[in-house]
């Protein structure tokens, strides 16, 4: 089958119900997007799809409709989404493992809501966990990565 | 006899003779530093000054041996290095340098002797000064208990200051300028008339020098970094995925595996069936492993799908199957035969509960996982000549005898290469991936092999946090708290714990069943803190915080009952016990923070609990509404004395992740057991805290204690009675067992 992942097309060969998550892992070598639990409870698989937050934990190879990004695909060090300017300003990351799923989903959930509200952002934050607890900073770092986002 | 043999054999002659032999062997031993594992294999031009730094004409590197598992030490000990020497970020690079003896952790003897963290007398010191001869002579390399910043302060610093020194008697030797006049700045060597030398053109100079040892710190007035608030090294590449853990490695040729093992932990596997799994696609390899089997394939997936398709017929549990029966050995733990040791007591509680109608209660504290989002790891490789083995750990030293004993290679021709791990919470000072990886990588020879952990089997294995009960009794009079009796039973998570690394169980009582709560800072007439040792059940593992995670909130819960029943406010009758300066500032402090006092609205309650873990006196006030659908956490306010705060900004992510730590376990969490096997395998049945529930929380570092301390689990300890305590002021319901969501709803 053929997917498309940040812009570039990749032919794989692999079996219709694989996930995402691990033809991107395993077999393209694309690690920015991470394993935690594999049944959509924590978010840290977390890619776009066509712009859209997905799990890629749930999305198998056969179902996959619309080009990939991922967090590689977003930005890069020299060349940073606004949100993850925020994340780095807010210094967000503790171990960090989280925090490519919770950026990739930030950024798509901006993008259909650019003005959130706070009740907004608990909504759209709450799927994605963090074991270290750095829920105070994603929530300031949204809100400054939404300003920036506006202004830009 | 391997080194680790030889340790379990010392440690055992160490702890049986502590004191009296101890102390004259340990004074030879510890007077000899360890050498600098980096002098062996410099290259011609490149300098070490000690073992956490290196130059050569292309760079600077300061090694960072501390395990950074999210908690920011890389950072921190480099910046510490950096402080003395002049460096910039930007200008070196670091590296978590080798598993060595040099790189012991001198602050493991502060809690490693049975005396309260404040006591600074003769006995008290003494009794460290062993603890920490035996750590040195064993060279105990370990990341845990809150220890690195105490470890690295004054040593790093001094590290980065014989480095500057050595640099700049090259400097003085090649320009002819005195040292007196010579300064640094920006990695460089800065002459009378402006003219800068770049520590890299020193490098092969200063290689031929002795290093400068008799070097004066700097004045905190001069700090550049220390204090100040700081940009994380790794901020950039945690906020782009382009930082590696452990389980994104990949060598050439390398191929994939998992392990399915008794999920009744310690039992065997009977026998197995594995003809559906062998044909299926990618799984090149079925191979037998201590009480279980490994997939290998060319995909994780592959490798997890195949696992699943085995069938295993696994032995019963060598512990109680039910989770009533793990709570029934606690129950039967109060005796005078189970004893582990009578911490404190002052005045006499028999006597004034026996003049006293006694007010009871009974606490417990549950299992929990700790389920960091990095699924356990490593990636090997073994030949004939070498093993290497990258993985994050907390112990590296033990990881390679442990790999060496596995696979029959000499301890030496094991590597270790230690990496970013994607949290830990005291999983990553346990072995399960470093044995099954090398057992694996023993049949796999000369292919590098990366084993990957299902979450379902990582939660099957996590080693929980111990179970743990406590039962008070208590007296007040004339609107005072007179008597509290704290009896505290549970299994020693230590005892547990160390044989799985190798180590004997260390003799003695175990402090980790009363941490937190027998150093309580109170004055009380009658006092007397009691420690139970429970029979060893499920195996269990030292859990962010430790016994302080289950002892200070018994302790704090009750003390709070017995201040209601005197009819005081429960903060300002915290204060008007407390013995301990320190502490009452402390308490002070979060008091003013919080606006203690003032009126909340119908509905809403705080509570306030103090616990002193890990030598940081922690108070913590939480404020909730009772609403229609539950309990809201509003906000929550935390004062901690560090002595010195190094980096305030991680210092306030640090405690506001032990804040959502302590909180969210104590709401949702526990790990049962049915049919000798955890009931919960994925976070959608241990779930703890997430973004919506997160209060807003307030920090304030205090530095007012002589000793330098950590923040990493000190904040966790009183969050869960600070959290039961101010439900009770909302609602007047009393909650004595995790999870609260047992008895309460939470929104």
């Amino acid at each position: 089958m053929q997917l498309t992942v940040n812009g570039t097309t990749h032919e794989v060969d692999v079996e219709d119900d694989m996930p995402l998550l691990w033809v991107l892992r395993d077999v393209l070598g694309i690690t920015g997007v991470k394993y935690g639990c594999g049944i959509a409870q924590c978010g840290a698989c977390t890619v776009h799809i066509d712009g859209v937050a997905e799990r890629s934990c749930q999305i198998a190879a056969a179902d996959l409709d619309g080009p990939v990004t991922t967090i590689e695909g977003l930005g890069t060090p020299d060349a940073l989404h606004a949100v993850q300017q925020a994340w780095i300003e807010h210094q967000v990351a503790q171990c960090g493992y989280c925090q490519s799923g919770q950026i990739m989903n930030a950024a798509a959930f901006l993008a259909e809501t650019p003005d959130p509200t706070d009740d907004d952002i608990d909504d759209a934050m709450s799927g994605n966990l963090c074991r270290c607890g750095t829920y105070p900073r994603i929530r300031a770092a949204v809100k400054s990565a939404a300003a920036s986002l506006r202004g830009a | 006899m391997s080194r680790l043999g030889t340790i379990a054999r010392r440690t055992f002659l160490i702890g049986s003779v502590a004191i009296a032999g101890g102390v004259a062997f340990g004074v030879y031993m510890a007077r000899r530093p360890h050498p600098n594992p980096l002098a062996a294999g410099l290259a011609e031009g490149e300098a070490t000054f000690n073992p956490w730094v290196k130059i050569d004409a292309d760079g600077i590197t300061l090694i960072t041996p501390h395990s950074d598992v999210g908690q920011g030490v890389r950072h921190m000990q480099a910046m510490l290095i950096a402080e003395e020497m002049d460096l910039d970020p930007g200008q070196f690079t670091t590296d978590f340098g080798p598993p060595d003896p040099a790189y012991w952790n001198r602050a493991f003897s502060e809690e490693g002797a049975p005396f309260m963290s404040r006591d600074d007398s003769w006995g008290a010191e003494t009794a460290r000064t062993v603890v920490g001869y035996v750590v040195k002579i064993f060279g105990i390399q370990a990341t845990g208990g809150s220890t690195a910043v105490a470890d690295s302060f004054d040593k790093l610093r001094e590290a980065g200051a014989v480095a500057r020194e050595t640099l700049k008697l090259a400097a003085a030797q090649r320009s002819g300028v005195p040292v007196a006049n010579l300064t640094t700045a920006g990695a460089a060597v800065t002459l009378p008339d402006g003219t800068q030398i770049a520590y890299t053109d020193l490098a092969a100079e200063a290689a031929a020098l002795d290093p400068v040892t008799d070097v004066t710190l700097r004045d905190p007035s001069e700090w550049r970094l220390i204090g100040k608030p700081q940009r994380r090294l790794d901020i950039v590449e945690k906020s782009t995925g382009t930082a590696t853990y452990g389980i994104d490695l990949a060598l050439d040729g390398m191929v994939h595996a998992t392990v399915r093992f008794n999920p009744r932990q310690g039992g065997a596997l009977n026998g197995y069936d594995a003809s559906a799994a062998e044909a299926m696609r990618g799984v090149q390899k079925i191979l037998p492993v201590t009480n279980g089997v490994a997939v290998i394939a060319d995909n994780t997936w592959r490798a997890f799908q195949a696992a699943d398709a085995i069938e295993y017929d696994w032995a019963e549990a060598p512990y109680p199957a039910e989770q009533d029966d793990h709570w029934a050995a606690l129950s039967a733990s109060f005796t005078e035969d189970r004893l582990d040791d009578e911490w404190r007591h002052e005045g006499d509680v028999p006597a004034a509960l026996a003049a006293a109608d006694p007010i009871e209660a009974e606490y417990r504290a549950p299992y929990v996982a700790h389920a960091p989002l990095e699924p356990l790891n490593a990636l090997i490789l073994v030949t004939d000549a070498r093993v290497d083995i990258w993985a994050g750990h907390q112990i590296p030293r033990t990881v390679e005898d442990m790999v060496a004993g596995i696979t029959g290679h000499d301890v030496a021709d094991v590597h270790f290469h230690n990496q970013y791990a994607g949290g830990s919470f005291g999983h990553r000072l346990e072995f399960e991936n470093i044995r099954y990886a090398a057992e694996i990588g023993a049949q796999m020879k000369d292919t590098p092999v990366k084993l990957t952990f299902s979450r379902e089997e990582d939660f099957a294995h996590d080693y929980p946090r111990q179970i743990a009960m406590a039962r008070g009794a208590g007296a007040v009079t004339d609107g005072a708290v007179t008597t509290y009796d704290l009896s505290i039973a549970s299994p020693s998570p230590i005892a547990s714990q160390m044989p799985r690394a190798g180590f004997p169980a260390p003799p003695g009582p175990d402090m980790q069943i009363v941490a937190g709560a027998w150093n309580m800072p109170y004055k009380i007439d009658n006092l007397r803190v009691r420690a139970y040792r429970a029979p060893e059940l499920a195996p269990v593992s030292s859990w962010r915080s430790v016994g302080a995670s289950h002892a200070g909130f018994f302790a704090e819960g009750f003390l709070d009952e017995l201040i209601h029943a005197a009819g005081r406010d429960p903060l300002e009758a915290r204060i008007g016990m407390c013995d301990y300066d320190v502490a009452r500032k402390v308490l002070e402090a979060v008091g003013e923070m919080s606006n203690w006092g003032s009126e909340l609205g119908a509905g809403r309650g705080r509570g306030v609990a103090f616990v002193s873990s890990f030598g940081t006196p922690t108070a913590e006030v939480v404020e909730v509404t009772a609403t229609e659908d539950g309990i809201k956490i509003d906000r929550v306010f935390v004062a901690a004395d560090v002595g010195r705060v190094v980096d305030p900004v991680n210092f306030e992510n640090h405690v506001q992740g032990a804040v959502v730590w302590g909180l969210g376990h104590a709401m949702n969490c526990e790990i049962t057991y049915a049919d000798g096997m955890a009931e919960q395998s994925n976070y959608d049945w241990h779930e703890a805290m997430r973004l919506y529930q997160c209060p807003e929380i307030v920090v304030r570092g205090l530095e007012n204690q002589p000793k330098i301390r950590g923040i990493g689990e000190p904040p966790v300890p009183p969050a869960a009675p600070a959290l039961a305590n101010a439900i009770f002021a909302a609602t007047g319901q009393r909650l004595r067992e995790m999870p609260f969501n047992k008895f309460v709803e939470f929104v």
